[in-house]
């Protein structure tokens, strides 16, 4: 296992399209590809194994984000994501995802995804979030990856496993002609040839540390690391409001949702220590977080999911659905400390930062063809700005880079690779093996993590993240004395640095907005208003000319659905008793 | 105060040959596997891979003395896909102690 430089060897391909990472978004974008083209060869490339990767590895207990027929519509849909982003939305890109969003659903069930039906035999939809009702339960959602699998071989989609991807090529006029990786196993190199690339690669979900301190105790499968964010920013790709950070309320330690869309519905609810209700909603928003993080701090704190008032039957439809879906060692958990749903409250906590854009609104920048601003450069699932867009957003928006990806190559020839870019890579890859001592990832990782908590996390402090910048400047120095003994902890090491990039973003996106905006998930303290004359806009970031990370300001699109002052204020309304205006 | 004088003095160090002194060593952390498989139950030796083939973060392998399959590395999401896949229900989940 020593992998040494003789041993090693670097492998070329070629490929119409490839799709890096097979979690959800992926194999949607692959199978919708070869749907668009039979001749066009299509790899779907993971780092894992595409029949357990990404998010819903062990399915999902529920859509979020349906918009079904006699249920909602839509225009409601893209008003009511609008507001709970404050404003900041490209709505096309919203509408564009509300308005294909039950053919995808559609289409998920003709493939055989079981969602929950009434007697009638209409999807069971639930109000959840503030204003509509989108969630739509899946208890049998367990088996979803299954199913995807099923129509990747159907639509002979090429799967290659256990590969990380570590950086995109591009040719003279910029745009994306391939891509770089390295065999997790045995550290082979490869070098895949592409007229077109979707990345799929999910949440930045290795950013901070979650507080039990234990590294892989993430909200997100910690396979998604942010290689997906950084790949982009190498490439030269736009991303969006990457200050709007993901956080979620989560089990504590356990770190995996409880899940209060599954429980709300049923009669469940997030209350404080006297076993209070304090929002007015459970739906996942930057001000609902605001107010949990209020709560937790205070002498109500901290908070709990209450389901102890709960029938018996009740009770077990909710284990049912918790214990075999999304996170099923949930229920091993509360075994192991005696919780028991009937009698006591589940303590909650705050999860760790993140860039994910399926829960807030951080992603790589995408348009409603989910083209980045990259050509030949397609995005889509957690990791691609389309705000709140959820496992149904990531089909759909797989979906659109799919079909978009087969049209842009038709006619399209491969162009000539970069050797020097290779070579450099190549190197870069290869250096913690070659290294004879060094430092060990994890150690390098963990620290680099830790200075996300402490410099990063909100509330988010102007001197505190400069402080941030100089570490995670430090850490890059760092990474020059990693040692890895085999091809795993290279892996481990190649994404320590794709996770110091995403830091790095983090910070500098925080610093630029100076305002505060999506409740906790951008409050700094020493800009504690909102101040839409100035900020009411997207900010993006990017590799500049001289290679340096800047960001700047993009005007908000012209609403194509427009809301009325009143509208626009539901969101800041969560507490319980706050005097609707 | 000529007596200091007659302290002898210390010898230059070398500074190459004390840096070549120290060598880096390393220390392995010891830490409980939170996957553990049952080896009457594991088919391992017969050709199955399957817990090794699904684990996202690829943690698992198969140990070439006894052929069985193993945690290899520490970095454990209990996600379970190991447990549920396995044929012969010879692979056991537990929460890391840090979290459980």
């Amino acid at each position: 296992m020593t992998h040494s430089a003789k041993n090693r060897s670097t492998l070329e391909q070629e490929y119409d399209i490839v799709v890096i990472g097979g979690g959800t978004a992926g194999p949607m974008a692959a199978i919708k590809a070869k749907e668009r083209n039979r001749e066009l060869r299509v790899l779907l490339i993971d780092k894992a194994n595409v029949k357990r990767s990404g998010a819903i590895s062990m399915g999902m207990d529920g859509l979020n984000n349906a918009i079904i027929p006699g249920h909602s519509t839509p225009e409601q849909y893209t008003k009511e994501i609008t507001i709970a982003n404050d404003g900041i939305v490209n709505q096309a890109a919203v509408y564009a995802y509300a308005t294909h969003s039950f053919e995808t659903l559609s289409q998920l069930d003709r493939w055989g995804v079981k969602f929950e039906k009434d007697e009638t035999g209409d999807y069971a939809v639930k109000k959840v979030h503030h204003m509509g009702a989108y969630v739509l339960p899946m208890p049998e959602g367990h088996d979803i990856k299954k199913v995807l699998y099923r129509q990747l071989k159907r639509a002979r989609v090429s799967i290659t496993n256990r590969v990380v991807c570590t950086r995109l090529l591009t040719d003279e006029e910029g745009a994306v002609n391939g891509l770089m990786g390295f065999d997790c196993r045995t550290a082979d190199f490869h070098v895949i040839k592409a007229k077109a690339v979707i990345l799929a690669c999910g949440a930045a979900g290795r950013l901070g540390l979650p507080s039990s301190g234990y590294l892989m105790g993430t909200y997100e499968n910690p396979t998604n690391a942010g290689d997906g964010y950084a790949m982009a920013y190498h490439a030269g790709a736009e991303l969006a409001n990457l200050e709007c950070f993901q956080i979620n309320p989560l089990i504590k330690d356990y770190n995996g949702p409880a899940c209060a869309y599954v429980t709300g519905p049923l009669g469940g609810y997030t209350a404080n220590n006297k076993g209070e209700r304090f929002i007015e909603c459970d739906y996942w928003s930057g001000q609902m977080m605001w107010e949990f993080h209020q709560e937790l701090e205070s002498g109500n704190g901290p908070v709990f999911l209450k389901l102890d008032h709960l029938a018996e039957e009740t009770i077990q439809n909710i284990e049912e659905i918790l214990h075999s879906n999304e996170r099923p060692s949930r229920g091993q958990f509360h075994a192991n400390r005696g919780t028991d749903y009937r009698t006591q409250m589940v303590e909650m906590h705050i999860s760790e930062i993140g860039f994910c854009s399926g829960h807030s609104a951080s992603g790589v920048w995408v348009n409603e063809k989910a083209e980045t601003s990259v050509k030949g450069l397609y995005s889509a699932g957690d990791m691609a700005a389309v705000p709140h867009n959820y496992m149904l957003g990531a089909f759909t928006y797989g979906w659109f880079a799919g079909t978009n990806a087969a049209d842009f190559v038709a006619g399209r020839e491969f162009s000539a690779v970069d050797a020097r870019q290779i070579e450099t890579e190549k190197a870069r890859v290869y250096a913690p093996l070659d290294r004879e001592h060094g430092l060990p990832p994890a150690q390098v990782e963990y620290k680099l993590r830790r200075f996300v908590n402490d410099y990063l996390q909100p509330p988010k402090v102007t001197r505190k993240m400069q402080i941030g910048l100089q570490r995670f400047s430090d850490i890059q120095r760092d990474l020059d004395q990693i040692k890895a003994h085999n091809a795993h902890e290279l892996m481990r090491a190649m994404e320590v640095s794709m996770i110091r990039d995403c830091a790095e973003m983090a910070a500098r996106a925080s610093l630029f907005r100076a305002e505060s905006r999506w409740g906790l998930y951008h409050y700094r303290v020493d800009h504690p208003q909102r101040n839409d004359s100035d900020w009411f806009c997207h900010c993006h970031l990017k590799k500049d000319e001289k290679g340096e990370m800047s960001s700047f300001k993009k005007a908000v699109e012209p609403y194509i659905i427009p809301l009325d002052a009143e509208e626009m204020q539901a969101y800041d309304r969560l507490r319980v008793g706050a005097f609707a205006a | 105060m000529t007596g200091c004088e007659s302290v002898p003095l210390l010898p230059e160090p070398k500074k190459r040959d004390r840096e070549m002194a120290y060598q880096p060593q390393e220390i392995f952390f010891r830490s409980n596997a939170p996957v553990t498989v049952d080896e009457d139950l594991c088919i391992a030796h017969k050709g199955c891979t399957v817990c090794v083939d699904v684990c996202p973060m690829d943690l698992l392998a198969i140990n070439p003395a006894t052929q069985k399959a193993y945690m290899a590395f520490d970095e454990c999401w209990y996600c379970m896909p190991c447990e549920k896949d396995c044929p012969t229900g010879a692979v056991k989940v537990e929460i890391p102690y840090l979290l459980r």
